[in-house]
């Protein structure tokens, strides 16, 4: 390993450095704010860091690791979207009556899971971070157990989460070696060298097959959704949102890297899997979301459909028209940005009605009834990321719908374009059904509503609503950084 | 730089009405009031601009207040606002409402106020956006951003069924206008293919090629969403249920200008952009005109909810718009034009009337109204007056509006043209069935309870009726004051698509 090698590896082993001092801190003196703020400043120097070096040419460290402006683009993304989690975490855990230090240990393993897929195109690091995320989220959903007012249903949502991810990595592993089988090789542009040469057989589909499979369980497509719902109800906000955004988001952007340097996404049979999936997410997402009066598990089949949309841009990256493929990876990244942030946003408002001392948390829709005349701002907020995920302009959400229909325009993909008007139309009836709750009458008393918002919670609402605001009114700053993102993919 | 001005106070405008709610209770009216005063000086250079003020965009001629800034560059967006003359008389038809509708509001909203008036002012602005935007983008933009705070006006304010009804309205819109979206990224998609450039400005797409059977399905995308705003028949049934329901500042604003959006929609990129397709298209489109005036019309007979009746019969006027676009001809053109403004004044005071009617008795049933002619002379003498602007007494602007449509459709397509005719037959049978239920007749039982003194009209309602009143038969009498003023701009239009 060269010294320039080793540089471009600081942010990584930064974040992996978190956990260590962590551990020998915590051995000598608990203290949670301390531990907070380490965690905190771990994640935003490795960002920055990151950050400076964009532009940078593409470094391979080991045949596991690369470092092209890809991957450096959603290690930022990872680590300044990771600061959220840290800060609502910090409030719900000094709420509780739980240990808390362990859980910012568990949350940096989780980011360097994240980052080692940002950076991966190898199937050894693939795998090696799949496996950083899923373990530690699985130790995340169920950390709530201790205490007078423990959640009954989070160790439900962590033994199925554990359960799930388990079968998911499974069949992971088994479409590794199917490939290994058929192409004798792990890394993805050696594989597109083998798909080239037409050494693709069976087993090869085989293998691809079931690697589709695992990501669906990870991104949570349809029929292979049934974990959600429940595990983002169980889970405690922070962790749900945690779950819901970085751990999604990641592994669709390795999926994208993976389809497209190894040349499987110019695949019919991989394509027409991918808009079979697409359209069942969309469909069911949606239609499921209608009857949830529980807002975790309406923004669980939210995030489905959502994930179900992306397979149009997905699929128009295979264009062989430059400039097309170029839109459509645009469009992915942009989607992805856009929905972390709104995403933020919606579990921002609902960690900040929700009372971990008491271990209850805003998830009724019966909670948000008159919120607007209680608290405008919070509602207000509220709406904006609710019309953000609804698509409406002058948010984030809007653009990133836009580069979708863009997308899919140029790759002529109409029927898909059909459905997913179709279906955010039916979306349309649940986001306006909560933001509608919000404008009913106030009950005579709310608990919920009377609380005082921590200053963390209301940082994040207005740092991420700024963003969603920003993204929708002025995308073009992000759009060139994401432009030269995917050029390296070109 | 001035149509810029006019949004901006609309936007700002209602912010600081919002606040002023803070101060005191009433001062939100009165910043409103003041925003419209400011919009209308505003407007008043726009209005009276001489023929050498008008400047010449890419070819086309007779524009006014041009401004076009960058904005998203990585697909050719800009933020392009212009005028002509039909746009500054539906600019004129927005703000004359809104003072229209602040007046119906005065003393209606009395919860909430600061927020009631902030949505009011921030649809007032989009709406404005609508008929100034340019850049197919921006005009999206504009399109939905009006819709949520008029969502918000029937979720808030509205009447007893209104989230039911403005769910079905927001759902509706936003539906198809997703549909407009695709196909404005298809047609700037082709205009990239043909040209090399991508642009999303209406001037660069008036070139595209937008033959066979691609370019039909592409104006059937931007038609389906005009005509669900219009509303054309078979996509019409969100209307009756969010006219009732919304407070009724907010049915002004719904019938006076947001249908108008719809028909100016069609006005302005159906045509233009696709004369081959709408061509080909325009049988098809008559039907549905033909069938929205007269099937509207009888369903307006059938109902009992007032305010009901007036949605429907705001349908049946509206077919005429769909019929004088499709008429490919110069005077029904004109006649669109003033149709849709005609039917802008006398809705909104149809809807007042319903409006001030249902503050009095609590009720918008037909059947429990009757002889209030006798207790309220003046408001039945005004009722009476927009009963028959509606069905077209000539004298009066729908008059004007409803002959040449059908004067310029008849040398064209007459057959059309003389069954769209019967419809100003049924028009007289549900505005006098209308008159007749509400005010003449046996005196009824709800009626009998209120004094005759709190029922007649109060100075405010004669203001704002006679405002309308005014420009309904200015508009009958002197026709010309408005051709006159949007000729230019309706003779470029025609040049681009429907041919000498």
């Amino acid at each position: 390993m060269t010294i320039e090698e080793l540089i471009a590896l600081v942010p990584l082993l930064v974040v992996a450095s978190i956990s260590v001092i962590l551990m020998l801190v915590v051995s000598f003196v608990r203290h949670h704010r301390l531990i907070s703020l380490i965690t905190l400043a771990g994640f935003i120097a490795a960002g920055i860091m990151v950050f400076q070096s964009m532009g940078q040419p593409a470094i391979q460290i080991t045949p596991l690791i690369i470092l092209d402006d890809f991957s450096r683009f959603f290690i930022v993304m990872t680590c300044f979207a990771s600061v959220p989690a840290v800060l609502l975490a910090y409030d719900y855990l000094r709420r509780s009556e739980d240990l808390k230090e362990e859980y910012y240990m568990l949350l940096s393993l989780a980011v360097l899971g994240a980052v080692v897929l940002a950076a991966s195109n190898h199937f050894a690091s693939f795998f090696i971070g799949v496996e950083l995320l899923s373990v530690s989220l699985f130790a995340m959903v169920g950390y709530m157990v201790h205490g007078e007012h423990k959640r009954v249903s989070t160790l439900e949502a962590s033994i199925k989460y554990m359960i799930l991810s388990g079968v998911s990595s499974s069949f992971l592993l088994f479409g590794v070696a199917l490939i290994y089988l058929n192409f004798g090789v792990l890394t993805f542009e050696g594989i597109q060298q083998k798909i080239l040469n037409g050494t693709l057989n069976g087993y090869g589909m085989m293998g691809i097959a079931m690697l589709l499979i695992g990501v669906g369980f990870k991104l949570s497509w349809v029929p292979f959704h049934m974990w959600t719902p429940d595990v983002y109800e169980g889970a405690p906000v922070p962790v749900t949102a945690f779950l819901a955004t970085i751990s999604k988001v990641i592994v669709f952007a390795l999926g994208l890297r993976f389809l497209h340097e190894s040349g499987a996404l110019g695949l019919f049979n991989v394509q027409a899997a991918l808009a079979f999936i697409g359209v069942l997410s969309m469909l069911v997402g949606n239609g499921l979301a209608l009857m949830q009066d529980n807002l975790k598990r309406l923004l669980a089949y939210s995030s489905i459909a959502h994930f179900g949309y992306l397979i149009i841009a997905l699929i128009a990256a295979s264009s062989a028209s430059a400039t097309n493929k170029a839109l459509a990876m645009e469009a992915v990244g942009f989607y992805l940005v856009a929905y972390v942030v709104t995403t933020w946003v919606a579990f921002g408002a609902l960690s900040a009605l929700s009372q971990p001392e008491h271990g209850i948390e805003a998830e009724n829709l019966k909670d948000y009834r008159g919120l607007f005349w209680q608290r405008p701002w919070l509602a207000a907020i509220f709406s904006v990321a609710l019309l953000s995920l609804a698509g409406v302009p002058l948010t984030a959400g809007f653009i990133a719908k836009f580069y979708v229909f863009a997308a899919g325009a140029s790759y002529t993909l109409w029927f898909l374009l059909g459905i997913l008007i179709i279906s955010s139309a039916i979306g349309l009836y649940y986001y306006l059904k909560v933001i509608m709750e919000m404008c009913k009458p106030a009950e005579d008393e709310n608990d919920f509503q009377k609380a005082a918002i921590p200053f963390e919670n209301k940082l994040i609402l207005l740092v991420m609503t700024a963003f969603v605001l920003y993204l929708g009114i002025s995308p073009q700053a992000l759009i060139e950084s994401l432009n030269s993102a995917i050029k390296v993919l070109m | 730089m001035l149509v810029l001005w006019l949004i901006v106070v609309l936007f700002v405008g209602g912010v600081l009405a919002g606040l002023a709610e803070r101060v005191h209770a009433a001062a939100s009216r009165w910043v409103t009031l003041a925003t419209l005063v400011v919009s209308a000086i505003l407007l008043w250079p726009l209005a009276c601009a001489q023929p050498q003020a008008f400047e010449s965009v890419a070819g086309q001629s007779g524009w006014l207040a041009v401004l076009q800034w960058e904005w998203i560059p990585r697909f050719g967006i800009t933020f392009l606002l212009a005028v002509d003359g039909i746009s500054v008389l539906l600019i004129a038809l927005t703000i004359f409402l809104g003072f229209i509708a602040l007046l119906s509001a005065w003393e209606e909203i009395q919860t909430r106020v600061g927020f009631f008036y902030f949505n009011f002012l921030w649809t007032l602005a989009g709406v404005v956006g609508i008929f100034a935007a340019l850049d197919l983008f921006l005009f999206f933009i504009f399109w939905e951003i009006m819709l949520i705070p008029m969502f918000f006006i029937i979720v808030i304010w509205g009447h007893e069924d209104r989230y039911y009804a403005a769910l079905k309205f927001f759902i509706y819109t936003q539906a198809s206008s997703l549909l407009l979206l695709l196909s404005m990224i298809a047609l700037v998609f082709l205009n990239w293919q043909q040209s090399g450039e991508i642009s999303f400005s209406w001037f660069d797409l008036l070139g595209t090629k937008t033959e066979g059977v691609f370019g039909l399905l592409l104006m059937l995308g931007f038609f389906v969403a005009f005509l669900v705003k219009l509303p054309g028949v078979p996509v019409h049934n969100w209307l009756p249920d969010a006219h009732t329901q919304a407070p009724t500042p907010g049915s002004v604003i719904l019938a006076g200008i947001l249908l108008k959006t719809g028909a100016y929609g069609l006005l302005r990129f159906i045509v233009p952009l696709f004369p081959e397709a709408a061509l080909a298209f325009t049988p098809y489109a008559l039907i549905i005109a033909v069938v929205s005036v007269l099937y509207a019309a009888k369903m307006a007979f059938a109902q009992n909810d007032m305010k009901r009746l007036i949605a429907y019969s705001s349908i049946s006027h509206m077919g005429f718009v769909t019929l004088g676009v499709f008429s490919w001809n110069a005077l029904a053109l004109q006649g669109t034009l003033l149709q849709m403004i005609a039917h802008g004044l006398s809705s909104a005071g149809l809807f007042a009337m319903a409006g001030a009617i249902q503050h009095r008795l609590h009720t918008r049933a037909l059947s429990e109204m009757g002889g209030m002619w006798s207790q309220a002379p003046r408001m039945a003498a005004i009722a009476m007056f927009f009963a028959i602007a509606a069905l077209g007494l000539p004298g009066l602007g729908n008059f004007v509006g409803e002959f040449l449509v059908l004067l310029g459709s008849f040398q064209m397509h007459p057959i059309a043209a003389i069954l769209a005719a019967l419809g100003m037959i049924l028009a007289p049978v549900y505005a006098l069935y209308l008159l007749q239920k509400s005010f003449l007749g046996e005196q009824s039982d709800t009626f009998s309870a209120h004094s005759a003194s709190l029922f007649e009209f109060k100075a405010r309602e004669v203001l704002m009726m006679g405002l309308l009143i005014f420009g309904l038969i200015l508009m009958g009498f002197f026709p010309r004051l408005l051709t006159e003023y949007s000729d230019v701009a309706l003779n470029s239009l025609q040049a681009l698509g429907w041919g000498p």
